[in-house]
């Protein structure tokens, strides 16, 4: 188990690597449904305008 | 018959219902292939006898470049789709392309330095590879950057598409020129392996992490889209039963 | 002549009369930028060491830096102006080719920026210790990397033109498609001051001044286009 965390060596430059990449993929998936949700809610606010203004 | 297709997948109501129900379809063989490339990666494959245990960034290094490129090739092409024939659905896929595409270059060029560090002895060398992501992220940058100075979005939408089709058709130019440029000095280029080949232990999770990778931004790519779709459709009937329906 | 293509022909040279003689009533336009392109060649040996022999080594770098950045800076005069007051407008309602319209806008462009550059670059590489027989590799050099540069440089002022006055903007957006010509640039006018044989970036330069003349006219047409919107 030890040996596989140190991987000959190379630890302290592959798990960052590894890290961040995590890091990436969650702030991308994150940021896509933010992105998302924020257009639904715009969207339902102007109908809601329009409504009332109707 | 395609035609028709075409014309459905265009349609804005019609897209964003098939982009909902296509996400976890695309999500969750990410996630497992994913999965299965990195046990492939860091637990089966064996170490090279040049780089040690070293090499096995490629697992992530080489997915986010692959990506920091096809997306790009996708952001452009779908730009030049939605300029040509004025389909709202193109813009917005080339739209969300871009940061989706940007943060993988950065993780590229992130990736890239952590594995030059080991091998080269510095963070940075200015080989031709990451030379040339530098540049894509530039260029990635260059388009947001347009995007967000332009107030309408309809104008946004077509400038970016110029901005990307101009790039599109540089980046091969910039990436054989900063290639030439390296090879006069004979910089270390980078990643080069001990074996001529890779073996098939080696190589099966480079490309199940490949394929997980881009079946993930497909899957960031919808859900993206759908935002982008209802922004640009303003006040068209379509959307309030669509949001009941969210 | 056919009747169109004198209508063309005769468009085209009282449009850059007209440029020409605008330019000249305000020369600060033209000049300004040569200033800016001695005054940065002038920066790098106040950086480095005023020992010719290491400015030697670094001229074709801070030559090619110069041209680019005031390059940049003189691209946003091309369209702002005749964007802002219409006649940009005018030209592409008037029925002839927009594209050629534009293309002759740029050479005009080119002619007032980048043709007085090359011709005051050699006093430039002189000062950094370029021996005199480098001049005629840095001049066709700098010929050829000028006009690609502005060709490229026009579809970044046509799609940033109806923007907010943002040079960095435009920087950005034209340097990543300026580093070939920078690459290339550069190494010819490096082989020149050895004073090795440069025919091989040269020749690669003039093809890419070639393919931006080829390829970059129907951009800044749909760049101008979209902004005029």
């Amino acid at each position: 188990m030890l040996k596989f965390l140190q991987m000959g060596g190379y630890a302290v430059y592959l798990w960052p690597a590894y890290a961040l990449t995590a890091a990436v993929v969650a702030l991308n998936v994150a940021w896509a449904r933010r992105s998302l949700r924020g257009a639904q809610a715009e969207a339902r606010r102007r109908l809601a305008m329009l409504k009332v203004a109707s | 018959m395609a035609w028709v297709w075409f014309h459905r997948f265009g349609s804005p109501p019609h897209f964003y219902r098939l982009a909902r129900r296509l996400t976890p379809w695309f999500a969750w063989p990410a996630a497992l292939l994913c999965a299965a490339g990195l046990v492939g990666g860091l637990v089966l494959a064996p170490a090279d006898y040049q780089q040690g245990d070293g090499f096995r960034i490629i697992y992530v290094h080489a997915p986010a470049a692959w990506l920091s490129l096809m997306v790009y090739v996708v952001m452009a092409s779908s730009a030049a789709v939605g300029l040509i024939w004025r389909m709202t659905v193109a813009h917005a896929v080339a739209a969300s392309c871009a940061p989706i595409g940007a943060s993988f270059t950065a993780l590229a060029l992130a990736t890239g330095m952590l594995w030059g560090r080991p091998m080269w002895g510095t963070y940075w060398e200015w080989d031709p590879r990451l030379t040339s992501e530098l540049l894509l992220l530039f260029l990635y940058l260059g388009y947001m950057g347009l995007r967000n100075s332009v107030d309408d979005i309809g104008r946004a939408d077509r400038a970016s598409a110029v901005l990307a089709i101009v790039g599109v058709v540089n980046v091969p130019i910039i990436h054989y020129s900063v290639i030439w440029w390296n090879s006069l000095h004979q910089a270390p280029t980078v990643m080069k392996f001990g074996q001529p080949t890779m073996p098939a232990s080696m190589l099966v999770p480079l490309l199940l992490m490949l394929a997980g990778f881009t079946a993930c931004f497909v899957a960031l790519l919808l859900t993206r889209a759908r935002g982008e779709v209802l922004r640009r459709e303003r006040n068209a009937r379509w959307v309030g039963d669509a949001l009941g329906q969210t | 002549m056919s009747a169109r293509r004198a209508g063309l022909a005769a468009a085209v040279t009282a449009l850059m009369l007209r440029d020409l003689r605008l330019a000249l009533r305000r020369p600060g336009d033209t000049l300004q930028p040569l200033g800016f392109f001695l005054v940065v060649t002038t920066l790098f040996p106040l950086a480095l060491d005023p020992e010719l022999s290491v400015l030697r080594d670094i001229a074709p770098a801070a030559l090619w830096v110069g041209a680019l950045l005031s390059s940049l800076l003189a691209l946003d005069l091309l369209f702002r102006e005749d964007a802002q007051d219409g006649t940009l407008e005018q030209l592409a309602l008037c029925g002839l080719p927009f594209t050629g319209l534009l293309l002759a806008k740029t050479v005009v462009h080119w002619l007032l920026t980048g043709l007085p550059l090359v011709l005051i670059a050699p006093l430039a590489a002189i000062a950094l210790g370029a021996p005199y027989g480098a001049m005629p590799g840095v001049l066709a050099a700098l010929l050829l990397g000028t006009v690609a540069l502005s060709l490229i440089g026009a579809v970044g002022a046509g799609l940033t033109m109806s923007l907010h006055r943002n040079g960095s903007l435009l920087a950005l957006l034209v340097l990543p498609l300026a580093a070939p010509v920078l690459i290339f640039g550069a190494r010819a006018t490096a082989l020149a001051i050895a004073l090795e044989p440069l025919a091989a970036p040269l020749y690669l330069l003039a093809a890419m001044a070639v393919l931006a003349a080829t390829l970059a006219p129907w951009a800044v047409a749909a760049a101008v286009r979209i902004g005029l919107e």
